[in-house]
């Protein structure tokens, strides 16, 4: 058997395979796995009814953020439309699996693929222009696409919404908070495994390369235009994915969740986790979750103790102000996010106390 | 046919109104290059500034007026100093994503002082202002924001065609480090620059309140609508601006009036999708030659 490695002596990597491997040591595959095996067996038998609700919360945002993070942060193009393309999903799991009588299995999947089709159909402005510009089209696609979720009454409803059967797995129902654990952090471990290897492979190279100079990607023989709409069908897809979990876990659905607020609680995710980082997505939607249920238990407490002050208080001004603050004080402080900030307390406690 | 008319009025006001809106945003966009996502909560600051001085402090109309735009001005340069210095010389990218930040708080901060309710503005306009015009009355407002639309249209039109700042701001958009080398204050034109969008935001967050009433998601909405008469227009095209607003704001009301009123919230916005697959630098914009 090898000698498991255990600390990073330096960079002497001597092949690019080395350069791109995910675990620099044997370290990081053991946590990994460790992390697993407490995540699967250990957290939805600890955990009461709540928090068992928030941690799902956190897995199903955290798919649409990973595919948001290769959009933003891997390719350099940014979207405004994320909340609506999980929106997208949602809608398309409801409408395939109440209009068609789709099977779980099938539904959410292809709720992805449609997903990452209408996601491509918004990309196409990127034809010919800048990020800049691909920004606005995004803007456009959030407000068009929720228009449609609310016209379009006969598949989705309308204002009212469309329900969905609870979802079941070669036999087994998924309706209890924890059976669906299962099936959302298999999912989530999939979704993160394939976005590692997306970004290590040839297409994960070009997003980069398109991201840090697109002339000179040009000038390299990368086909831009090709890898934009990839990478925005493969962002949107992350996102149809997620939003077809998100229907089947909450049942009924309706337009009001899917705003240009939930897009930009997908950008402070990533911008406050890390532009770039894979487990940052998942950082910032931890970050970004558990500030919204801090949020929310603080102002009901402030209701309690005192109906007066209470009464003024509501809790949407006071998230958006928080958000807001947040996504400045990252973007100046720490652009990189709180995945930077972890890799800092990590070689600060493996280079402890020889820190040069 | 006179249906027609109040439609083509209201429309020509509503465009008015996005032209102003839009006018601040191609200010910062001129200097820097930056969309500004927070121009919506500039607009509101603007008006709140102006509700809180005239009606709650109840000084005259126009002490109100100076203050609130000598403090909208001194807003932009704070906002300047403190949120987007710090970032001269990054991605444009973090830029833009610090713009859509400070759009949040701003509007959670109003949302937290005001609330969601819909104020009004003391009736202050000279009744002079007020004209019939073939049997159809013309509000002294719509005469009140065309007159302040052309002002600000000559004003900066020669701003940034003769004065030694406009084409400092302009070199400094068009090229950051070449200005930069040689000689350009880029500090200072971005501190300008930021002011003076404040400035023109509080104008139109002002007009918008006299003709409409302020409210937070109101004045925030339209920071957003902002979008497709840039685009329209030419992000970097004022005249562009103006006949853009009139065009999204013609747009707006003639689908609400003749479609259906829920299409009229989307309708910018499909234009926008179809103008950028068309003529994606607008009708004025400089069009930069950069295939990739």
């Amino acid at each position: 058997m090898r000698k498991l490695q255990f600390h990073p002596c330096g960079n002497f990597n001597e092949t690019y395979d080395r350069e791109l491997t995910i675990f620099e040591t044997d370290f990081g595959r053991i946590s990994t796995l460790v992390g697993l095996i407490v995540l699967f067996a250990v957290v939805p038998f600890i955990s009461n009814a709540f928090i068992l609700y928030v941690i799902n919360t956190i897995g199903i945002y955290a798919i649409a953020a990973i595919g948001l993070n290769l959009l933003i942060g891997y390719t350099g193009q940014i979207s405004l439309g994320h909340g609506a393309f999980f929106g997208v999903g949602a809608y398309a799991a409801a409408i395939l699996s109440m209009k068609a009588g789709m099977p779980f299995v099938i539904a959410v999947p292809l709720a992805g693929l449609i997903t990452a089709f209408v996601g491509m159909i918004f990309g196409t402005p990127s034809i010919r222009l800048k990020h800049l510009y691909l920004c606005i089209a995004t803007l456009a696609s959030q407000f068009i696409l929720e228009y449609i979720f609310i016209e379009w009454e006969g598949m989705t409803g309308g204002a009212a919404g469309i329900s969905i059967p609870a979802a079941s797995l070669f036999g087994i129902d998924l309706g209890s908070d924890r059976n669906f654990f299962y099936v959302i952090f298999f999912c989530f471990s999939v979704m993160i495994w394939l976005a590692v290897n997306i970004t290590r492979t040839r297409y994960g190279r070009a997003f980069i390369a398109v991201r840090d100079n697109d002339q000179a990607a040009e000038g390299m023989g990368i086909p831009i235009f090709r890898y934009k709409l990839l990478a925005f069908a493969i962002s949107s897809f992350y996102a149809g994915f997620a939003g077809a979990l998100f229907a089947y876990y909450m049942i009924s659905i309706t337009p009001e969740p899917f705003g240009i607020w939930l897009s930009i609680e997908y950008i402070a995710m990533i911008i406050i986790g890390g532009l770039g980082s894979i487990p940052g997505s998942v950082f910032g939607t931890v970050f970004i979750v558990a500030l919204n249920e801090i949020l929310s238990h603080v102002t009901e407490y402030l209701m309690n103790i005192s109906p007066s002050i209470g009464g003024a208080i509501t809790i949407a001004p006071i998230r958006e102000f928080v958000y807001g603050l947040a996504i400045v004080l990252f973007i100046i402080f720490e652009p990189k996010g709180l995945a930077e900030v972890w890799r800092i307390v990590r070689s600060s406690f493996r280079l402890w106390p020889f820190s040069y | 046919m006179e249906f027609f008319i109040q439609i083509l009025i209201n429309g020509l006001s509503l465009g008015f109104l996005y032209a102003l809106a839009a006018l601040g945003f191609v200010m910062i966009f001129k200097s820097s290059s930056v969309l500004n996502f927070a121009h919506g909560a500039l607009m509101a600051i603007g008006a709140f500034l102006f509700l809180v001085l005239s009606t709650w402090a109840r000084l005259p109309i126009w002490a109100a007026f100076m203050l609130t735009l000598i403090g909208s001005f001194s807003l932009g340069f704070i906002i300047e100093r403190f949120f987007l210095r710090p970032l001269i010389g990054e991605a444009l990218i973090e830029v833009i994503m610090l713009t859509l930040g400070l759009f949040i708080m701003i509007k959670g901060l109003l949302l937290f002082i005001f609330g969601g309710d819909l104020y009004s503005y003391p009736d202050f306009l000279p009744p002079a202002l007020t004209f019939n015009w073939g049997g159809i009355e013309v509000p002294g407002v719509y005469v009140a924001t065309f007159i302040v639309g052309l002002i600000f249209l000559g004003l900066f039109g020669f701003f940034f065609k003769y004065s030694s700042q406009g084409i400092y701001m302009r070199s400094v958009a068009d090229n950051q480090p070449a200005a930069m080398a040689l000689g350009v204050h880029v500090r200072r034109v971005f501190a300008l620059s930021w002011a003076i969008a404040a400035l023109v935001g509080a104008m139109s967050g002002i007009v918008l309140g006299i003709i409409n009433g302020i409210n937070v998601h109101q004045v925030s909405d339209i920071g957003l609508k902002v979008f497709p008469v840039v685009i329209l227009g030419g992000l970097d095209s004022i005249g562009g601006a103006i006949l853009g607003g009139i065009i999204i704001g013609l747009l707006e009301t003639f689908t609400g009036g003749y479609i259906s009123s829920s299409l009229r919230e989307v309708i910018p916005y499909i234009a926008l999708i179809i103008i950028l697959l068309i003529k994606p630098y607008g009708l004025f914009g400089l069009v930069e030659i950069e295939r990739v």
